[in-house]
């Protein structure tokens, strides 16, 4: 009897795709504050780069503009959750009734979305008429506005200082909390009618007309969403960081989630994720680099900079041998995470003896 | 507002125009030929600066050796990098080489931050270059009058180079259409390279203006210059020539008129009023001023 592979079993999938993530996840929180604060910054960089995917994977155009959403999103959810006297402090020019209210971060997260899809209607209208390159330019273009308002409204916005003593409730639980309904939703709409229209507006947009699929209103909400979750991964990086000021989100932070998205895959959500792996860790990694170290009694003078460098060529090399990304289309967890069967293969019998066949399939393909 | 205070505003327009003139005629016929934006071109500007300011400070070459040097250097970095970073992305789509540019753009700028340092130094050109003249009632630096006569004689020299030589020829003929060009027996690396060797070479010579201008340099100061230069070849109509230049003076001189004569609470904003300026000619002209046939918008 042919049996299943063992990846496709359901049990497999729970154990390795669900609990182990979960497990490794829960771990790295446990060993302390830097631990956590770096799985903080990968799931908040997944939601970053999911989002970032469904407008330039799914949808075939090419913002660059996912920064200036973030910093919509991080100051509105500011000017919700700090307290009326820091405010009133910090924030002299904001109306009184802002000043006064102060809520969760929850509410405020998705506030802060709301906001940023509302920029996002505001100037995809005229932008998203453009195509290819011009669309890129204009949304970096969009950066250098945001970044102009934000610097320069000196009585809403505290200036180029920025804001701080943010209250710190983006706590891990939150934000893996947030990222998991988040992915859900992306997931089940690009699954969706909607998505499969987006998907055939990617790849032939005149055929996708003539088959009635209303290509500017699907481009402008496509927008919109993608920006409502970099408003809301916005507001958690803010209440993460604690700090926020215009120039963290610049230029920088854009091409940092391009590059996420680009090595991990556009067209897939949990390419995201997977770029979102290797754009925290690696860095990671690489910092002793930057402040130098010994080497077999060899000193490496401290090279400031070189793990952007290596990240560079790193992604020069992705997009020379492997175009489409390290997943390319496939998805590879969220189909596990997010159907039913997963978890309840738990109760069943079958589920079992499907994986014990399949180990056993496993040993006596390697004897032979 | 007197007349003469407008007068030396347009004159500063027309000078930071002309800088943004010259990187944007190298976007522009890199961009004709491949549908590439070099992000890294405004980098290899940086390059050229500081190739400059080391061969200046540290061996004190006469400075027309420094500029032919770092010309030369320049030249040398944008074939290098349109050989490793673009020419394996022939095939690939539009995004693609955008991207790889992109990650080109961060390399040069962390390499430059690992080698110079990321702090800001002085940039000094000999006294001879500040020295003011009375032209018609019009002060103009002598640096002034070089940019002016600069764009001029590239102009020219462009003009000539694309219309009446082979490998202009060629440049024609592979922005109109590459296949084509290539059935013909072109061979579009050349193209591709020459047009590469020309642009970077006039980004090391803006470098050599803005740089002069600002009296400061560091090593991310290329990027945005030449963002506004890339605007400028898309507002003048990208892949024609006078339409770079002409781009670069619209964007310059808006720049500058409204950086001196709107009220000091809205100029911090002028960045931003450069692509504002971008996203409303290309509303009104989706092929820019100067552009013909296949536009930006759909």
């Amino acid at each position: 009897m042919e049996s299943k592979r063992l990846r496709d079993c359901s049990l497999f999938r729970l154990a390795v795709f669900v609990v182990l993530p979960v497990l490794i996840v829960v771990a790295m929180c446990g060993r302390g504050n830097y631990y956590s604060a770096m799985v903080c910054t990968f799931a908040i960089n997944v939601l970053l780069a999911a989002s970032l995917n469904l407008v330039n994977g799914f949808s075939g155009m090419f913002s660059m503009g996912h920064a200036a959403f973030m910093a919509v999103g991080a100051y509105i959810s500011a000017f919700l959750t700090l307290s009326p006297t820091q405010k009133a402090s910090m924030l002299p020019g904001l109306p009184q009734w802002l000043t006064n209210i102060q809520i969760p971060l929850l509410p405020a997260l998705l506030v802060a979305g709301i906001a940023a899809a509302f920029v996002a209607v505001l100037i995809g209208i005229p932008v998203l008429r453009f195509k290819g390159h011009y669309l890129s330019v204009a949304t970096l273009g969009l950066i250098v506005i945001v970044r102009a308002v934000l610097d320069n409204s000196d009585s809403v916005t505290n200036g180029p200082r920025g804001i701080t003593g943010l209250p710190n409730l983006a706590t891990p639980t939150l934000i893996f909390a947030v990222l998991m309904v988040s992915l859900f939703i992306m997931y089940r709409l690009i699954r969706s009618s909607y998505g499969r229209g987006l998907i055939a507006m990617r790849d032939d947009d005149v055929a996708a007309q003539s088959l009635g699929i209303n290509l500017t209103s699907k481009k402008i909400s496509i927008f919109c969403i993608s920006a409502f979750f970099a408003g809301v991964a916005g507001a958690m990086w803010g209440h993460n960081q604690t700090v926020i000021s215009g120039q963290f989100f610049y230029f920088n932070m854009s091409f940092k989630v391009v590059q996420i998205s680009i090595i991990g895959g556009m067209a897939s959500l949990s390419g995201a994720a997977v770029g979102a792996l290797f754009m925290t860790f690696v860095p990671e990694l690489l910092a002793p680099l930057e402040s130098g170290f010994n080497l077999f009694g060899m000193a490496i003078p401290s090279l400031y900079g070189i793990s952007n460098i290596i990240m560079a060529v790193f992604l020069i090399l992705v997009i020379i041998f492997r175009r489409q990304g390290l997943l390319g289309s496939s998805e590879l967890l969220l189909e596990s995470w997010f159907s039913g069967s997963t978890y309840t293969s738990l109760f069943k019998k079958s589920e079992y003896q499907e994986l014990a066949a399949a180990i056993r399939g496993k040993f006596n393909r390697k004897q032979t | 507002m007197s007349a003469s205070y407008f007068i030396s505003q347009l004159v500063n327009g027309l000078r930071l125009g002309s800088v943004y003139a010259i990187v944007a005629v190298g976007y522009s016929i890199v961009y004709g030929i491949l549908r590439l934006i070099n992000f890294a071109h405004g980098d290899i500007m940086t390059i050229g600066v500081y190739v400059m300011l080391m061969l200046m400070t540290t061996i004190g070459m006469p400075l027309w050796a420094v500029v032919i040097v770092s010309v030369v250097v320049s030249v040398f970095a944008g074939v290098l990098i349109e050989r490793l970073a673009y020419r394996p992305l022939r095939s690939a789509n539009e995004e693609a080489t955008l991207i790889s540019s992109l990650a080109v753009s961060t390399l040069l700028q962390n390499l430059l931050q690992m080698i110079f340092s990321p702090q800001k130094r002085a940039f000094h050109l000999p006294e001879f270059f500040s020295v003011r003249h009375d032209i018609f009632g019009i002060q103009l630096s002598t640096m002034n009058i070089m940019t002016f006569v600069a764009v001029a004689v590239i102009v020219i020299a462009l003009t000539f180079v694309v219309q009446k030589t082979k490998i202009g020829t060629a440049m024609r003929a592979c922005s109109e259409n590459l296949d084509a060009a290539r059935l013909m027996g072109i061979n579009p690396n050349k193209v591709i390279v020459f047009a590469f060797a020309v642009g970077s070479g006039l980004a090391a010579l803006a470098g050599l203006m803005l740089a002069g201008e600002y009296k400061t340099i560091d090593p991310l100061m290329g990027f945005v210059p030449g963002l506004k230069a890339f605007c400028a070849a898309v507002v003048g109509g990208i892949g024609s020539l006078y339409g770079a230049v002409l781009g670069g003076l619209v964007i310059g001189v808006a720049e500058m008129l409204f950086a001196g004569l709107m009220p000091t609470s809205v100029t911090a904003y002028r960045d931003a009023f450069v692509f504002v300026v971008l996203i409303l000619v290309l509303l009104v002209r989706p092929n820019g001023l100067l552009g013909q046939s296949e536009g930006g918008r759909s």
